[in-house]
């Protein structure tokens, strides 16, 4: 796939490499698992300084409608930016090879389906869905890749899908 | 830093209404705190702990983590929205830098920035019978510079329904 980046007097030709433009739509990696620990949602919590009982104290948390302590939105287990990173191996390379070395985490969506408590544990699963193509303001060609991670758990119910933007820009 | 561990109050939809600010939360961010995140998340780039690294790829100082202001954002609306608030969907972009204070001893840190996390509510509605709020929400820095703008959808319990 080659975009043609029009401008006045001047024909900048950038393509979207084959080899991630192939991506787009399949899996990617190999499925992985995330044991969902009251420990590890503790110290995240303390991380972010969030106060909530909820993630905290079990005593307090088995008194609410959750029933035990419950992951705060977003969390999906340790580590959190697990996963993004071993399937960042699949897009770097290709991205490097292209010209489009300087790779930057841009941003994050999540969408919750189901509360993710204690004691779940999660299967995820992971494709590229799209790639945009931009230029920057000061002319660097870039890509705009969003790797998406969906979240099932033990039930088979979809908890929670993530939605990483990464950023790869000329040098 | 100390935060109050009380509950706020049930927010209901009925109670919300376009134009509304969410009350703001403050956060200082601390090279320990960005070691803490960064064993919290098992984000292990160097470029959030070893200043020497930082600076090797054009930064004054280690960077605080992208998705740790998201995980403050997160904390803004759910202390918002209460606990039978649910958030549906939340994201952001990570548009600037920040940098944290450093520390002077093993639990003191230095003068400097304080970064709050605001939003303002831009839509309120029904759909599928569930009552919906959206919002922009973004992290503030010390300028008053909005480093990392967002949305978020959730949804709130309804006095109707109650």
């Amino acid at each position: 796939m080659v975009i043609i980046a029009g401008e006045i007097g001047k024909e900048v030709r950038m393509a979207v490499p084959e080899k991630i433009a192939q991506l787009i739509g399949k899996p990617i990696g190999e499925p992985m698992v995330w044991e969902i620990e009251r420990g590890a949602i503790r110290r995240f919590a303390e991380a972010i300084d969030n106060p909530n009982p909820l993630y905290r104290d079990p005593e307090y948390a088995r008194n609410s409608k959750y029933g035990d302590v419950v992951a705060p939105f977003g969390f999906h287990g340790w580590p959190v930016k697990g996963g993004l990173m071993e399937m960042m191996g699949a897009v770097i390379l290709p991205m490097v090879e292209a010209g489009y070395p300087v790779i930057l985490d841009a941003g994050v969506e999540f969408e919750s389906f189901v509360p993710i408590r204690a004691g779940d544990t999660l299967f995820s699963y992971s494709k590229v869905t799209d790639v945009t193509e931009k230029t920057t303001k000061s002319g660097k060609g870039m890509l705009i890749l969003t790797i998406e991670m969906n979240f099932l758990n033990q039930n088979g119910e979809r908890a929670l899908a993530m939605r990483n933007s990464i950023i790869c820009r000329q040098l | 830093m100390n935060e109050e561990v009380e509950m706020p109050k049930q927010l209901y939809w009925e109670d919300v209404e376009v134009g509304a600010e969410l009350p703001p939360i403050s956060k200082i961010a601390t090279t320990q705190k960005l070691v803490m995140w960064a064993g919290a998340s098992g984000d292990f780039n160097p470029l959030h702990y070893q200043e020497s690294f930082a600076r090797s790829r054009g930064m004054p100082n280690v960077l605080v983590h992208g998705r740790l202001k998201a995980h403050w954002l997160i904390h803004l609306v759910e202390n918002w929205i209460g606990e039978e608030g649910r958030i549906k969907k939340l994201s952001c972009q990570y548009r600037g830098e920040d940098y944290p204070r450093k520390m002077t001893s093993e639990i003191t840190y230095e003068e400097g920035e304080t970064w709050w996390c605001k939003g303002v509510v831009t839509k309120k509605y029904v759909e599928e019978g569930k009552h919906m709020v959206d919002c922009d929400i973004w992290v503030e820095n010390g300028r008053g510079e909005k480093t990392t703008p967002g949305k978020a959808t959730v949804v709130l319990p309804s006095r109707q329904t109650k």
